[in-house]
C-alpha cells in the first residue's frame, strides 16, 4: 500500500513536472545588456553598480533584500532576529546558520570558514576593500561549527544586516581567494575575473569592460533552476542603444538602467517588443543649502567653516522661500518622466521610514515673496531684493549633466521671480564628486551658496545616512575637507536623536525617530531641499518572464527565477 | 641606409621618453580622480584606503619612474617568460589598471584582435576601393565618374562616423532588421553559420570606416596620378608608341603610388589606435573603447600605457614611411 502511494506520487510528479516547472537549462540563453561594462567580478575591489550586479549572478551573500526592501535568506537558513535568538539581547552579536548541504560551483562544500574568510579578506588594512563600510564595527567572528557563524560587534548594533547582506557583501571561497589577501588582492586577476560562487550561474569567460559569458551552475541549490543554460552579459555603448536593443530590435532580453529622456523611451516601447519597468529606491535629487559663508574674501581655513555663518542663508525664512518657489512636479516631468516623483523627504523609502511630508509639493511664488519681505529683503530697483544695501545673490553649483543644467536654468527663473539673483556654475562630475582635498570645486568643500546633486543609501536602514548630518561630520580644513555634512548643519538635538536611534532596536520606534530626523533636516529647517525621488528604469523583452525590479539589491537578484516566455 | 635607420632609432629613444613624461604630467595635471565615480554611499575614510591601495599615496615622480621600470623591464620580461616558460618576472609588479585591477597588457592583448579585424579590415577595404577610384578619376578627369567619385569622397570626408554609423544602425538594424546593432565579441568563427554571423556583425562598422578611409586615400591617389600624367616622361612613353594601358598602369601608377604608400604607412598606427567613436557606436569594444573608458575613469596606468604604445607606433611608422620612400624612389638617398 505504502509503495503504491509512493509510486503513484512519483508518477504524478513526473507527469506534472514539465508543465509546472521549467527544468534547469531548458530555456536556452538569456542576453543581458549593461551599457556600463563590468570591469571585475569581485565587488570588494570595485564599488561600481555594474560590477556588483554582474557579480551577483555568480556569488551570493547570506541574505538579500527583496523588492520591498525586506531581508530574505539566501545562503542562510533563516534571518536572525531577537525573537529566534539569532540576535543577542544586548544587540552585540548575531548568529547566522547556513543552509545545510550548500556547494560551491566546483562541488566543494560551503562552510562557515568561507564566511569568516570573506570578512577577514575585506577587513584587511592593505586590501583597499571597497565594501569595508559593510564590515565596520565587527570585533570578531567565530565559527563554532561548519554551519554556524557568530559575528560580534564592538557596539550594540540594532541593524546587523550590513555584513553579508545584499550584493555588496557576497561570500567568497576561501580555497580560491586564500592567497589574495591584503596587498596581493589585485595580483589575483584570474580569481577576481572568475570567482567561484554559489549563485545560479558560473563564469565561462570574462572579458573585462566588455562581456561576461556564464553557464548554469550545476551545483545550484535548487535543482530546477536556473531555467537558462547560458547567460551573456554584454557591456558598452550608451543607455539609448541598450534600450533600443531590447525594445526595438529584440537582440537582448534585459537592459539595465535605461536612463533615456522619457519621450524617447516611450517611442521605443511603442515597437511592442518589450516593457519598461520602474522601481523607486532612496535616490533623491536635492538642493543643499550652505549654512556657512563661502565668500572668497574670507581667509582660507576660515572660509566656509562654522565660524562664519552664511550671511543670507542662515535665515530659515530665506531657505524656505527658495524651496517654495520651486515647482517640483514640472521638474520631475521634464527630467525624469515616469522614472521620478516629486518628494519633500530626504528618506523617501522604504515605506516604514518615509515621513508623510508633502508640504513642499505645491509651488507658492506669492508665499515665497511674502516670506522674503518678512525676512527684511525688500525688492530693489532691478527686481533683485536687497537688505542693508546688499543684493540677494546666490551662487548655485552642480555637476555637469544635461538634466541638472535644465534644472538649474528652471530654478534660476523661479528664483528670479521672487527677486533672487542666481549665478549658475557646473563642475565636471569627476572633480565635483572626486573628493580631492586640494580642489576648490568639490561638493564637500561647497564653495557656493547652494548646490544640487543626488544621493542615496545602501540597504534599507537609513541610520548611517541620517547620521551624516551630525555636527562633527562637517567637512572643513581640519578634516582635509572630508565629511558628509556638507551643509555644516549643526543641531545638538539632532545629534542626541541620532545617538538614541543607535540604541533603539524596535523597528516601530526606529521608524518614528528616523522620520523625526528626516523632518528636522528637511521641512523644519530647510537645510536640505529635496526635489525628485529618482527611480530606476530598466527594460525587458516580452519574451523574458519573472523579472521583478528591485532597487534594494542587485537588479539581477532573482535571475534564477527568470524564464523564457514561449 | 642602415646608418640612417640606426641614427633615427637612436634619436627616437629620447623623443619617446620625453613623450612619456609629457603624457604622464598631462594626466597628473588634469582634474579628476580615479575614485571620482565611486558611489557616494562609500565613506571618505574607505575612499582614502582605496586610494592608497591603488598606489596613489606616492609622489608623482616615484610613480613615473615605477611606470617606466614596469613598462621597459617587467613587461618585456613577463612576455619573455610567457614565450619561453621561464620565471624571471615572478613576484614583480606589472602595470595594473585601476579600473579592472588586472595587468594592463593582458587587457590590451585581449582587445587587439578585435580592433585589428574590424579596423584593419576596413583599412584594407578602404585602400582597395580608393586606389582604383583614384586612378580612374584622374585618368578621366571631370568625367561623370570623377564627379561621382569626388562627391562620394567629399561625403565620406565631411560626414563624421558617429553620424553615418547611427544612420546605418537605424536603417539596417532597426527599420529593416537585417543586421545586428550590437557586436558580439565572444563569437568564435568555427563553421559557416558563425562565419556568416561574423560577416553580418562586421558589415556596418567596416562599411562606415572603409568609407571614411577610402575618401581620404582616393583623393591622394587622384592628385598624385594627375601630377604624373602631366609629366614629360608620359608624353615620351606615348610618343614611343607604348600602349595606353602600359603607360598608365606601369609608368604613371608606379610613380604615383610612392607618396600614397607613405600616406598609407603613416595611417597604419591609427588602425591600432582603434576607432574610438565607431567602436563605441557599434559596441565593438576594442582598443578605442578601452582608451575612452580609461580616460573617463581616470585610469592613469591604462591611459599611459595605451597612449605610449600609440606614440611608439607613430614614431615607428613614420620611420618606416621614410625608409619606404627611399626604397621606392631611387632619387631619394639618405646617405
Amino acid at each position: 500500500m505504502r509503495l503504491k502511494t509512493l509510486m503513484l506520487g512519483a508518477a504524478a510528479s513526473v507527469a506534472l513536472a514539465p508543465s509546472a516547472f521549467a527544468e534547469r537549462g531548458s530555456d536556452g540563453q538569456v542576453n543581458i545588456i549593461y551599457w556600463q561594462a563590468p570591469s571585475t567580478l569581485n565587488p570588494y575591489l570595485s564599488s561600481g553598480t555594474k560590477d556588483l550586479e554582474a557579480s551577483s549572478l555568480v556569488i551570493e551573500p547570506l541574505a538579500g533584500f527583496d523588492e520591498k526592501g525586506v531581508v530574505f535568506p539566501r545562503l542562510a537558513a533563516e534571518i536572525p532576529s531577537v525573537e529566534n535568538g539569532g540576535i543577542s539581547q544586548d544587540l552585540k552579536s548575531v548568529t547566522w546558520k547556513l543552509k545545510p548541504g550548500l556547494k560551491w560551483s566546483d562541488g566543494t562544500p560551503l562552510t562557515s570558514e568561507d564566511v569568516k574568510f570573506t570578512a577577514d579578506y575585506c577587513m584587511n588594512p592593505e586590501g583597499g576593500c571597497a565594501q569595508l563600510a559593510r564590515y565596520e564595527g565587527i570585533d570578531s567572528i567565530e565559527t563554532p561549527d561548519p554551519l554556524t557563524v557568530v559575528i560580534h560587534f564592538r557596539e550594540p548594533r540594532p541593524n546587523p544586516f550590513t555584513a553579508f547582506t545584499g550584493a555588496q557583501s557576497p561570500v567568497l571561497q576561501k580555497a580560491q581567494f586564500g592567497k589574495c589577501v591584503g596587498s596581493g588582492a589585485s595580483a589575483c586577476t584570474a580569481e577576481n575575473f572568475g570567482p567561484i560562487g554559489t549563485g545560479p550561474f558560473r563564469v565561462v569567460e570574462f572579458r573585462t569592460n566588455d562581456s561576461v559569458t556564464l553557464e548554469a551552475n550545476p551545483n545550484y541549490r535548487d535543482p530546477e533552476k536556473p531555467a537558462f543554460a547560458k547567460a551573456v552579459l554584454k557591456g558598452g555603448g550608451d543607455a539609448a542603444a541598450a534600450a533600443r536593443a531590447v525594445l526595438e530590435t529584440g537582440e537582448f532580453d534585459y537592459a539595465w538602467n535605461t536612463l533615456v529622456p522619457p519621450d524617447a523611451l516611450k517611442g521605443m516601447a511603442a515597437a511592442g517588443k518589450g516593457k519598461i519597468v520602474t522601481g523607486f529606491g532612496t535616490l533623491v535629487e536635492r538642493i543643499e543649502m550652505n549654512l556657512t559663508d563661502p565668500s572668497p574674501d574670507l581667509p582660507e581655513g576660515e572660509r566656509a567653516t562654522a565660524r562664519h555663518p552664511h550671511p543670507i542663508l542662515s535665515d530659515e525664512r530665506v531657505r524656505r522661500a527658495l524651496s517654495m518657489a520651486i515647482d517640483r512636479t514640472l521638474l520631475t516631468e521634464i527630467g525624469f518622466g515616469d522614472a521620478g516623483r516629486p518628494t519633500c523627504n530626504l528618506v523617501p523609502a522604504p515605506e516604514t521610514f518615509a515621513s508623510d511630508n508633502t508640504g513642499c509639493l505645491e509651488q507658492d511664488i506669492e508665499g515665497a515673496k511674502k516670506l522674503l519681505d518678512e525676512a527684511g529683503w525688500a525688492p530693489g530697483a532691478d527686481g533683485i531684493r536687497q537688505k542693508d544695501g546688499k543684493p540677494l545673490e546666490l551662487l548655485f553649483q552642480s555637476s555637469v549633466n544635461p538634466i541638472r543644467q535644465d534644472f538649474q536654468a528652471l530654478i534660476k527663473q523661479w528664483w528670479q521671480e521672487i527677486g533672487v539673483a542666481t549665478e549658475l556654475k557646473s563642475v565636471d562630475p569627476s572633480v565635483f564628486f572626486g573628493g580631492d582635498a586640494g580642489s576648490p570645486d568639490t561638493f564637500q568643500r561647497f564653495y557656493a551658496d547652494v548646490e544640487m546633486y543626488a544621493n542615496n543609501f545602501d540597504g534599507t536602514d537609513p541610520e548611517p545616512y541620517l547620521a551624516r548630518y551630525t555636527c562633527e561630520k562637517a567637512p572643513g580644513p581640519e578634516s582635509q575637507w572630508q565629511g558628509e555634512n556638507v551643509n555644516r548643519y549643526c543641531d545638538p538635538e539632532y545629534d542626541r536623536l541620532i545617538v538614541e536611534l543607535g540604541k533603539t532596536a524596535d523597528i516601530g520606534q526606529r521608524a518614528d525617530l528616523a522620520k523625526r530626523l528626516n523632518d528636522m533636516i528637511t521641512k523644519d529647517s530647510m537645510t536640505i531641499v529635496p526635489l525628485v525621488d529618482r527611480g530606476r528604469v530598466s527594460a525587458h523583452s516580452n519574451r523574458l518572464g519573472g523579472v521583478i525590479l528591485n532597487t534594494w539589491d542587485s537588479e539581477l537578484w532573482n535571475v534564477a527565477d527568470w524564464t523564457r516566455v514561449k | 641606409m642602415l646608418n640612417y635607420a640606426l641614427r633615427r632609432v637612436l634619436l627616437a629613444v629620447p623623443t619617446l621618453l620625453f613623450i612619456s613624461l609629457v603624457i604622464f604630467l598631462l594626466l597628473e595635471a588634469s582634474p579628476g580622480d580615479p575614485l571620482g565615480d565611486i558611489p557616494m554611499t562609500i565613506p571618505p575614510e574607505i575612499r582614502d584606503r582605496m586610494r592608497e591601495a591603488l598606489g596613489l599615496g606616492q609622489a608623482w615622480y616615484v610613480r613615473y619612474v615605477m611606470w617606466l621600470q614596469q613598462f621597459f623591464w617587467v613587461e618585456p620580461l613577463h612576455a619573455f617568460d610567457q614565450i619561453f616558460g621561464t620565471g624571471f618576472s615572478r613576484g614583480m609588479q606589472r602595470i595594473i589598471s585601476f579600473q579592472t585591477r588586472s595587468p594592463a597588457f593582458d587587457v590590451i592583448a585581449q582587445r587587439l584582435p578585435q580592433t585589428l579585424t574590424v579596423v584593419g579590415l576596413s583599412y584594407v577595404l578602404g585602400i582597395l576601393i580608393a586606389v582604383p577610384i583614384g586612378i580612374v578619376s584622374a585618368y578621366r578627369q571631370y568625367s561623370w565618374f570623377d564627379q561621382i567619385g569626388t562627391f562620394i569622397s567629399m561625403v565620406g570626408f565631411s560626414l563624421p562616423t558617429f553620424f553615418t554609423g547611427v544612420v546605418l544602425i537605424i536603417v539596417f538594424g532597426i527599420k529593416l532588421q537585417w543586421l545586428p546593432t550590437i557586436y558580439d565579441t565572444t563569437l568564435r568563427v568555427t563553421d559557416w553559420t558563425s562565419l556568416v554571423q561574423q560577416v553580418r556583425q562586421m558589415a556596418m562598422p567596416v562599411t562606415v570606416l572603409a568609407l571614411f578611409n577610402a575618401a581620404q586615400i582616393s583623393r591622394f591617389m587622384r592628385a598624385s596620378m594627375l601630377d604624373n600624367l602631366r609629366q614629360d616622361y608620359v608624353r615620351t612613353a606615348r610618343a614611343k608608341g607604348l600602349k595606353e594601358r602600359v603607360v598608365v598602369l606601369k609608368h604613371v601608377l608606379r610613380n604615383s603610388l610612392i607618396p600614397v604608400v607613405t600616406v598609407i604607412a603613416l595611417g597604419l598606427p591609427a588602425v591600432f589606435g582603434g576607432a574610438i567613436i565607431t567602436e563605441q557606436v557599434f559596441k565593438v569594444n576594442g582598443l578605442g573603447q578601452l582608451l575612452i573608458l580609461a580616460i573617463n575613469s581616470n585610469d592613469i596606468p591604462m591611459v599611459m600605457t595605451l597612449t605610449f604604445i600609440f606614440a611608439i607606433l607613430i614614431v615607428a611608422f613614420t620611420l618606416i614611411a621614410d625608409l619606404l620612400y627611399g626604397l621606392l624612389d631611387p632619387r631619394i638617398r639618405y646617405d
